[in-house]
């Protein structure tokens, strides 16, 4: 009877501990990927390789995506303000709220299901291939030869992924506000600099950007490093990689946008 | 892939995230003008400010001249003290009037200064006498229905008296 009982509070009990482990490994992952950098700076190569990866390959996704979401956030926005008749704010609406919140974190979940994804794959398959073991064996810390410079990587390619989401974005809202339904150029983009500051909206959401980057990269390797190697741990880890990241990215947002804003 | 090709790449995405930022900045923030040119500072003292607010344009027959720097509260009289800095390349005369006035029926508030015929010019530290206020839209319309309201008054009365 009182096994009945005990087992649900047992289970519970084990997945907290669970939970709290897994943080804890994951802080020391990160501890560990941050004092092993200085090997993957020296060899700078590594990084470079890995940033044509995880960033040069994400541009398509990310002028494309940036420019439909710019073209739709013109058209949405343009029947809305021309129903108050302000519809010369459409610069203004385009740019802020591409720049404060849709530029970051739509280039981030891009990412994360991009690169991310790929990260968690490579590394977990490289673990059940045991290729990590055969580095440790060979004295080459596979946390700087292989975890390192993909977090670096995706530290680096995250803002600009995220600035060129912006540009994409803020084209696409010029195409169609101005091309298409004939909106004034002139009217468009003064009314983005009068309400755009450099500082409040454009190095906020780069900050914003930059965290992104941190999260869903450290998370990637994270997954990737901690896989079950088999093929099912390595799939499900992929997995996890995305579904957490997308999770941790708004959260994050919510967490920034109320210190920021 | 060769690693020639790799870094060529690599070089071109850094090249074109530079290039965002400086499009975000420059075209999209407005960074340049006012804050590369020199400028200088004047006060203005308004009763009501309505929804000014830092950072707004001061503008002449309709173009930017400067910013609004900031806006605090004179205790002794209570008026709003605003500071504009304005581009050292429009200089205005001393008897130049500052009203507070809207772009559109909806826009911003921005401060608007007509030029007056003294033939000296305000320096940096004046001060702009000649005021008049925002056109707060709850008191036009208190106004308004006050006169109305005497108005339908000396009408009823007129009512009233007409039959005698």
């Amino acid at each position: 009877m009182l096994e009945l009982f005990a087992a649900p509070v047992r289970k519970l009990g084990h997945l907290t501990i669970n939970a709290i482990w897994r943080l804890g490994f994951v802080s020391r992952f990160l501890i560990a990927i941050l004092m092993e950098s200085g090997q993957s700076f020296m060899r700078f190569s590594l990084v470079i390789r890995e940033v044509y990866f995880a960033g040069v390959l994400s541009l398509i996704i990310i002028i494309v995506s940036g420019l439909f979401v710019g073209m739709v956030l013109g058209l949405q926005g343009y029947n809305t303000l021309a129903r108050f008749g302000s519809s010369d704010a459409l610069g203004a609406l385009v740019a802020l709220s591409l720049l404060r919140e849709l530029g970051p974190v739509l280039a981030a979940l891009l990412f994360a299901s991009r690169s991310g994804s790929a990260m968690t794959a490579e590394i977990g398959l490289m673990k059940a291939t045991e290729q990590l073991d055969a580095m440790n064996i060979m004295a080459v810390s596979p946390i700087a030869r292989v975890v390192a410079p993909r977090f670096w990587a995706g530290v680096i390619s995250m803002p600009i992924l995220a600035a060129l989401f912006n540009v994409m974005g803020i084209f696409g809202g010029y195409l169609v506000g101005v091309v298409m339904i004939g909106l004034d150029s002139g009217t468009y983009w003064s009314q983005m600099n009068n309400s755009v500051d450099l500082h409040y909206d454009v190095v906020n959401g780069l900050i914003k950007s930059l965290v992104f980057g941190i999260a869903v990269t450290l998370i990637a390797v994270f997954e990737g490093y901690d896989a079950t190697p088999t093929a099912a741990g390595v799939s499900s880890a992929t997995t996890r990689t995305v579904v957490t990241s997308a999770l941790v990215i708004l959260a994050l947002d919510f967490i920034l946008t109320a210190f920021m804003f | 892939m060769k690693r020639s090709t790799i870094d060529l790449w690599v070089g071109i995405f850094v090249a074109i995230g530079i290039a965002c930022v400086t499009f975000l900045s420059l075209k999209v923030a407005n960074l340049t003008p006012q804050s590369a040119n020199a400028t200088y500072t004047l006060y203005a003292d308004f009763d009501n400010i309505g929804g000014l607010k830092v950072k707004a344009p001061v503008k002449s027959s309709g173009v930017v001249v400067g910013r609004v720097s900031n806006i605090s509260l004179d205790t002794k009289r209570y008026v709003a003290h605003v500071t504009l800095t304005l581009d050292n390349q429009y200089p205005f005369s001393r008897d130049t009037s500052a009203e507070i006035l809207t772009s559109g029926l909806l826009g911003e508030q921005y401060v608007g200064l007509t030029e007056g015929g003294d033939p000296d010019n305000l320096k940096q530290g004046d001060t702009i006498t000649i005021t008049s206020s925002a056109l707060v839209l709850e008191q036009l319309i208190s106004k308004f229905m006050l006169s109305f309201a005497e108005k339908g008054d000396s009408h009823a009365s007129h009512a009233a008296s007409a039959p005698q």
